[in-house]
């Protein structure tokens, strides 16, 4: 084996045996898993334990029957009960809650309560709101004695849901989802970022500990300085690498496995909702979700999950994970070599700040631009962040779920490389002289001039 | 032979000049001291040796062919800051140091469970080298730096951290290295070891050379024809006997013996003093005095020092 060969070997094994590296390999695929699979628990869970409320009125029956029983919801209606009464015995009527309406409901928007021991949910209140707003509607539009209001009323009905369709140069027709795009941009863009700090870091960390260790002078009298510090470099890049892998391959191992038996356990209670508010944000989840179940659903009208699927199955999974990977690479590749560098002039963790910063700001601003790629994917500055090799890896996965012309890829990714071989050029030169000074904090200008010697 | 050679070697640094044309001969099979006080340029010029640092003037042979970076990789090197990582098992850890001096894996093995066994510290190697002292880590570190077998040896104060007993140990280990051939090159502070081991020796002070040459040579250059008498008997009639040639530089009395140091004036022979001594009592030893490298470091360096201090004054006068 060759001598950069043994230095990665043992750049990689130290880390991958290491307990910290085990637990973190284990434990993120389930945060991961949990972020996709608690929602969809919470949502099937909810059929099994059937809330019952109470409806009274102060006068008369005016909403007897009109708001339904949903699959978690069932509405009671009582006639010649007194609030206070009822009150009194709640606990024992096992009630989740009393909804209180008093006939001003009509003009006062205010004239109902909901109550309760524990805070209702956002999605009861909703749902009762949502009927009640409509059923006083209705009864309004009754007083004016239109002729076949129901009929008119069922044939006004609608209900949009955007449908989004890339269409490619040959015609073919994609069917997408913003949400997945942004999803995808979002956490791809971060976990670029969030991997070359970490790993960056764990570069430095390592130059640091040798260097004080005093072990770099017996390691310098058997290999190059420059095979010392890319050993290092590569070692830990393939620390990064099987740990990326890992995550992908039990993140969706765990996921399989777990909403196998989700799925398999609601069967014929109602269809998996995959869990959209995750990746839009959509805070009407709940609602939508019981209008989907009251609703007859349509020929034409495909289930959530459905769009979902083929939202999934349409993004180009090949060119996600393929071009992450080369931009993790190269982008660790180019900060690893600085933060070699910085590690190696030295001599402990708490003096590196200084020379910390020029490498955390451009990755920092690589940051803020990716935030502002989500809103607008074609501008000027996420055009430009995506080529400049600094902030490029973050930025142009922030772009590349929304479509990114090749050639820009091939530019991108092309200058990005070179720009790692000049970076590395110039931290080799630091460092070579850095890992041998001791005592005094280098200056800038100290460090120029190191990059600047012909001897060594 | 002369194995390496460093010729004429200046070495400046930012605001000091670190090595002034210092000149070192490393015979073959011989052990060759590095002294001098600290900061006088020793730990420089090792690593000026082992292409750590280049030199801004000189030149480097090794085995009569300008020295390259290639050869260093056939040197074994104790740095005087050495270490080891500290969370890495002691097994694996001198085995990937062995490898990386281009062992394969079998012979590193071999070679290091020879140097284990020789040590007595077989059990240790599923330690963690956390768990080591000092001088255990750098008993370590000395197999490592030998294990290739490499044909020039540099070791920067050796000695630091061990106990007499290790100490002891490790002198026999690097005489039994020389015996087996090799070259070695080790600077010190400890004048004892120098004395023990040392064929060869070169004193840096304040980046010049002030004494180079075989050792014994140089302790008989600054021999100053004194001489230990022991005897049974009086002191004062001694005084009486020795004429004018012998001088008494210090007498005292142990366990009922007289211990006295003469030295020579003129071109007396210690035959004469001999002769003179005979009837002053029962003798019991005649020994000539070789200084200690101790007495002649120490006299050496001051020495320069006060030259130094008086051309620095007598510039100063006169730069008034």
């Amino acid at each position: 084996m060759s001598k950069t060969g043994l230095i990665i070997r043992r750049e990689y094994l130290t880390r991958v045996r290491k307990k910290s590296f085990i637990i973190l390999t284990l434990l993120t695929p389930v945060f991961m898993a949990a972020m996709f699979v608690i929602p969809v628990l919470i949502m099937t869970s909810k059929g099994q334990e059937t809330k019952r409320i109470a409806v009274v009125e102060q006068q008369g029956h005016f909403f007897k029957g009109k708001i339904h029983s949903t699959q978690y919801l069932k509405f009671d209606y009582l006639e010649n009960v007194r609030l206070d009464s009822l009150k009194k015995h709640f606990d024992e009527l096992g009630y989740y809650a009393i909804l209180y309406i008093s006939p001003k409901v009509g003009y006062i928007p205010s004239a109902v309560q909901l109550i309760s021991h524990k805070q209702p949910s956002i999605e009861v209140v909703t749902y009762i709101s949502e009927t009640l707003k409509k059923e006083i509607e209705r009864q309004k539009l009754l007083a004016y004695n239109i002729k076949d209001l129901d009929k008119i009323l069922k044939s006004v009905e609608t209900d949009i849901r955007l449908k989004t369709i890339i269409i490619n140069a040959a015609g073919e027709e994609k069917e997408t989802s913003t949400g997945i795009a942004m999803a995808l941009a979002y956490i791809s863009g971060l976990l670029i970022y969030m991997l070359t700090f970490m790993f960056g870091a764990m570069v430095m960390r390592g130059v640091i500990e040798e260097k004080t260790n005093r072990i770099v002078e017996v390691l310098i009298s058997s290999v190059k300085p420059f095979q010392l510090m890319m050993g290092k470099i590569i070692g830990i890049a393939l620390v990064g690498l099987t740990q990326f892998v890992l995550w992908i391959a039990l993140t969706l191992v765990l996921v399989t496995a777990t909403t196998g038996v989700v799925m398999h356990k609601s069967k014929g209670n109602s269809p998996i909702q995959v869990p959209t508010s995750l990746f839009s944000g959509n805070t009407d989840q709940g609602l939508q979700t019981n209008k989907a179940n009251t609703k007859v659903i349509g020929q034409e009208e495909l289930s959530q999950a459905e769009r979902m699927l083929n939202a999934l199955k349409a993004v180009n999974w090949g060119l996600i994970v393929g071009a992450f990977i080369l931009f993790f690479l190269g982008g660790y590749l180019l900060y690893a070599s600085l933060f070699a560098a910085v590690g190696s002039a030295v001599d402990n963790e708490t003096d590196t700040q200084q020379f910390m910063l020029p490498i955390t700001i451009p990755l920092i601003l690589a940051l803020f631009i990716a935030m502002g790629t989500f809103q607008n994917p074609e501008s000027q500055l996420a055009f430009w962040g995506s080529l400049i090799p600094f902030t490029s890896p973050v930025v142009m996965m922030a772009r590349l779920p929304f479509g990114v012309p090749a050639w820009q890829l091939i530019v991108s990714i092309v200058l990005l490389f070179i720009t790692f071989i000049g970076t590395t050029w110039i931290a080799a030169k630091i460092y070579r002289t850095g890992i041998l000074m001791y005592g005094k904090k280098p200056t800038w200008k100290e460090m120029w001039k190191w990059i600047r010697f012909r001897n060594y | 032979m002369i194995l390496f050679h460093a010729d004429n070697i200046v070495k400046n640094f930012s605001n000091h000049r670190a090595l002034d044309h210092v000149t070192i001969k490393v015979p073959e099979n011989s052990i060759y001291g590095l002294l001098g006080p600290n900061g006088a340029g020793k730990t420089t010029l090792i690593r000026i040796i082992n292409q750590i640092t280049a030199p801004d003037e000189g030149t480097l042979t090794y085995m009569n062919r300008p020295m390259t970076r290639e050869d260093i990789y056939s040197i074994g090197y104790l740095p005087e800051e050495r270490g080891l990582y500290k969370k890495m098992k002691v097994g694996e850890q001198a085995l990937y140091l062995a490898q990386l001096k281009g062992l394969s894996r079998h012979d590193a093995l071999k070679q290091l469970k020879h140097w284990f066994e020789k040590f007595g510290i077989g059990s240790w190697w599923n330690k963690k080298v956390e768990e080591l002292s000092k001088g255990m880590q750098q008993k370590i570190q000395f197999i490592v730096t030998v294990i290739h077998e490499p044909k020039l040896l540099i070791f920067d104060e050796p000695f630091t951290g061990f106990d007499p007993i290790n100490t002891q140990q490790l002198k026999k280990e690097i005489l039994s290295l020389r015996q087996k051939g090799a070259t070695i090159i080790f600077s010190t502070h400890d004048m004892g070891s120098v004395e023990e081991l040392c064929n060869h020796i070169t004193l840096i002070n304040e980046s010049r050379t002030l004494l180079e040459g075989p050792i014994g040579e140089v302790r008989e250059r600054y021999s100053e024809n004194e001489y230990e008498l022991r005897f049974d008997g009086d002191v004062n009639l001694l005084t009486a006997t020795l004429n004018s040639r012998f001088q008494i530089l210090e007498h005292k009395k142990e366990n009922n013996e007289s211990v006295v140091r003469i030295q020579m004036t003129n071109n007396g022979s210690p035959n004469d003093a001999l002769y003179a001594l005979l009837e002053a009592g029962k003798i019991i030893s005649f020994n000539k005095i070789t200084p200690r490298m101790n007495d002649i470091f120490i006299k050496v360096v001051s020495e320069y020092r006060e030259k130094n201090r008086k051309n620095v004054t007598a510039e100063a006068e006169n730069n008034k």
